[in-house]
């Protein structure tokens, strides 16, 4: 897999070219939800859809949506992991963006689905797929030049990015630039931020105690930043970081980006 | 259950739990860490390079076999022997053999990771010849009768006091009331007896032995970093040297190891250059004042010739042995290295391990990864490990045709239980209605206080609630959401 370096000096994945550039807006997209967020966050699902929409671009979700397949294809299951994929393949025709709010989700089908395709007669049709994925943050940001207007009292903000959001999809400015535009937003930094959170997925209880280690120190660093929000654009790493802050009695509230900014710029609160 | 994978489950465990090496860890990762990337930022383009060794090395090694018979030919014409060993069996025997015709009962070695994969200070002293490490780093974990926990630091998890405390216990009991010194944490004291001992060992030893980083075709010469002068004393002071390598270190021209080492010493050490760099070419020529008068080289495959022959995980080739995947790895940095149970730790074990050693010995270590990808992106010849840790994965748990073909122990990490659950999941993901009926289901479990703590009582949800509240299953899944919200962008074509 070719991975050209980005400006800022990092190995990356291609970026997303097939997805218009800096200013063309397409008319409509798709959005891909994820399982992760369909379950668990829905809201933040909806608020990446309403943040798109509120741009003036149209946002259709195929309602036959499941899973990517990421799940079976990191624990080695191959054939599982395309058969998931298969089901998702038909549901992108029409050759628009695809947008997901997840760096990791967005990767599978960015980076990962090619390879798992290679030699498979889809594998044509899947590269052009690919091509078209685009992680929400890095649309609104980059494709859209989204303007947010901020209605929400001063907080303090400190984000995590998410390792696949940045280290697959190469998205690495486009949240801290979406969070950069709300004025009563601080946004602190969050010490070690480029180390993983320990959540990997299976990885969170096959090797438990690696997991808790790692969370523990992401929780404590997300403690020291002195931010009373803490913002993530992979709903993985969110429910791993905020079941731990939460279990030690943390005043700390964690919030996928999309629904973060989705309140300040309606005025709800947070 | 694998034996080995739950072996690795409790000694990270049980690492983890240990303070002190939690801590002496931190420090030096934090340390050398901060070290690297000031080095790396002083470059101009420091992923180009990355990129620029990674196509030196794949070139190599599309060359490989052509280029080790060129250095073979260089090597010998100079008078240097050229060994090949396909075993570490093997490896040892030709070291014994070289020993004990010249009568050596002495060996001095300088750092060397072959020498670790051959067992060889073990083996050497079961025939009666004493073994020294003369890198200061091995120096001190073969006095506490340790292997290496780190690649480049092998003494890495032990604290200034506890190196102290075993000079002092150690010392004068081994080599002789004459190094019995008073407790000292001070460095430079500490450095000095060690260094007191190897002079004398230097000199006494019959052999020296070496790694070697580098191997150029077109010269046949071998290059040698290290900043000690150990190695130098080890290739030039006793009368045979033998260099120990292993079949992938071989490059094509010498112009391709300044490239090399630049990022390699950057990414090892945060050093710009080390303080020594050895070229070596051949034994003492007539007229010359020093060097040994015998040179070895060894060439050892150890499975490396089976992991060549794949495209992809001959990738796993690329290494250059800098250690920076250990030191930025967030598992790695948190157990150090002997919890992993080999000779290879770190992201580049996990890769290495389950492809010599078998992956009935060594798959489980791919599957101990969040696949973060810090590794790749330290990397100075960009070797793309989650990438291997996943080929690896699927090998240990799907096999395809090659890998049965190539790796010992293919399909072994398989479990039926995880088996079947991913079949469950693909036939759910494949299933929209089932899967929509499943995620509501999901989410009126979550609705009520009995059903989330049900969740969190059995198997994986358990395991995660131990430590971590459970995340809450949405009443209304996004599907609903969409389907149901008043404007109507939805999608007009639902159909599945």
């Amino acid at each position: 897999m070719s991975s050209p370096p980005s400006q800022d000096g990092r190995v990356v994945p291609f970026r997303p070219e097939g997805v218009g550039v800096n200013g063309e807006k397409p008319a409509s997209v798709y959005f891909y939800g994820t399982c992760l967020v369909d379950t668990f966050l829905p809201e933040a699902g909806l608020a990446a859809v309403e943040l798109i929409e509120a741009e003036g671009v149209r946002v259709i979700f195929p309602q036959g949506q499941t899973c990517c397949g990421q799940p079976p294809f990191n624990s080695g299951y191959r054939r599982e992991a395309r058969q998931a994929a298969r089901a998702q393949l038909a549901l992108f025709a029409e050759p628009i963006p695809v947008v997901v709010p997840s760096g990791s989700c967005g990767a599978m089908l960015k980076v990962h689905y090619p390879e798992l395709f290679k030699g498979e007669p889809e594998e044509e049709a899947v590269r052009a797929l690919a091509a078209r994925v685009v992680e929400w943050s890095d649309f609104m940001a980059r494709v859209l030049g989204a303007r947010l207007k901020d209605r929400g009292d001063p907080v303090r903000v400190t984000y995590h990015p998410s390792c696949h959001m940045v280290r697959e999809m190469g998205v690495r400015e486009a949240p801290k630039a979406l969070l950069g535009q709300l004025e009563g937003v601080t946004l602190l930094p969050l010490p070690d931020e480029g180390e993983c959170c320990g959540f990997g997925g299976t990885f969170a209880v096959k090797q438990a105690p690696l997991s808790r280690a790692m969370v523990g120190d992401k929780s404590r660093a997300v403690e020291e930043s002195g931010a009373e929000v803490l913002v993530s654009g992979d709903a993985g790493c969110l429910l791993n970081i905020e079941g731990t802050l939460t279990r030690n009695g943390s005043s700390v509230q964690c919030l996928p980006l999309p629904l973060f900014i989705k309140r300040r710029v309606s005025g709800d609160s947070a | 259950m694998i034996p080995d994978a739950g072996r690795f489950l409790r000694e990270s465990g049980s690492a983890l739990n240990d303070g002190n090496l939690r801590r002496n860890l931190h420090k030096a990762m934090t340390t050398i860490r901060g070290r690297r990337n000031e080095r790396f930022s002083e470059l101009v383009d420091a992923p180009a390079l990355q990129k620029i060794n990674n196509s030196i090395k794949r070139r190599a090694l599309a060359d490989l076999p052509a280029l080790l018979e060129q250095l073979e030919a260089k090597l010998t014409a100079r008078g240097v022997v050229v060994h090949w060993a396909e075993t570490t069996t093997e490896a040892n025997a030709i070291v014994l053999d070289i020993a004990r015709r010249r009568g050596v009962k002495l060996v001095v070695k300088g750092k060397s990771m072959v020498s670790e994969e051959m067992g060889l200070n073990r083996f050497l002293a079961d025939e009666g010849i004493e073994a020294l490490e003369a890198d200061l780093g091995e120096f001190i974990v073969q006095l506490a009768d340790q292997t290496p926990s780190h690649i480049v630091v092998p003494a890495v998890h032990m604290s200034k006091g506890e190196i102290a405390r075993l000079f002092k216990d150690t010392l004068g009991e081994k080599f002789g009331e004459g190094y019995s010194e008073d407790y000292t944490e001070d460095v430079a004291a500490l450095t000095a007896l060690a260094r007191r001992v190897l002079r004398e060992k230097f000199q006494a030893a019959g052999m020296g032995v070496s790694g070697v980083n580098f191997a150029v075709a077109e010269t046949g010469t071998l290059a040698l970093v290290e900043n000690e002068g150990n190695g130098r004393m080890v290739t030039t002071v006793p009368p045979v040297h033998v260099a120990l390598m292993g079949l992938e270190k071989v490059v094509p021209r010498l112009e391709d190891v300044a490239p090399l080492v630049r990022l390699l010493t950057r990414s090892a050490t945060g050093q710009p250059i080390t303080t020594y760099f050895n070229w070596l070419s051949s034994p003492r020529r007539p007229g010359e004042l020093d060097g040994p008068e015998e040179v070895h080289l060894i060439v050892l495959d150890n499975g490396r010739s089976s992991i060549y022959s794949d495209e992809e995980l001959r990738e796993t080739l690329d290494c250059i042995r800098c250690g920076a995947c250990l030191n930025i790895c967030p598992v790695y940095s948190r157990i150090g290295g002997h919890a992993y149970g080999s000779v290879y730790m770190g992201p580049i074990g996990k890769i290495l391990t389950p492809q010599m050693a078998g992956l009935s010995e060594g798959g489980h270590l791919a599957g101990a990864s969040t696949l973060c990808g810090a590794c790749q992106e330290v990397c100075p010849v960009s070797i793309p490990i989650p990438n291997l840790l996943l080929r690896l994965r699927q090998e240990g748990g799907q096999p395809t045709a090659r890998g049965r073909a190539l790796l010992r122990g293919a399909g072994s990490t398989r479990k039926m239980g995880e088996a079947m659950i991913w079949k469950g999941w693909s036939a759910l993901a494949e299933r929209p209605a089932v899967y929509r009926l499943a995620t509501r289901l999901l989410g009126m479990l979550g609705a009520t206080s009995l059903g989330r703590a049900g969740l969190g009582a059995f198997g994986p949800g358990r395991t995660w609630n131990l430590t971590r509240e459970m995340p809450r299953p949405a009443s209304r899944t996004l599907h609903d959401l969409m389907r149901t919200r008043p404007q109507s962008h939805q999608d007009q074509h639902t159909s599945e």
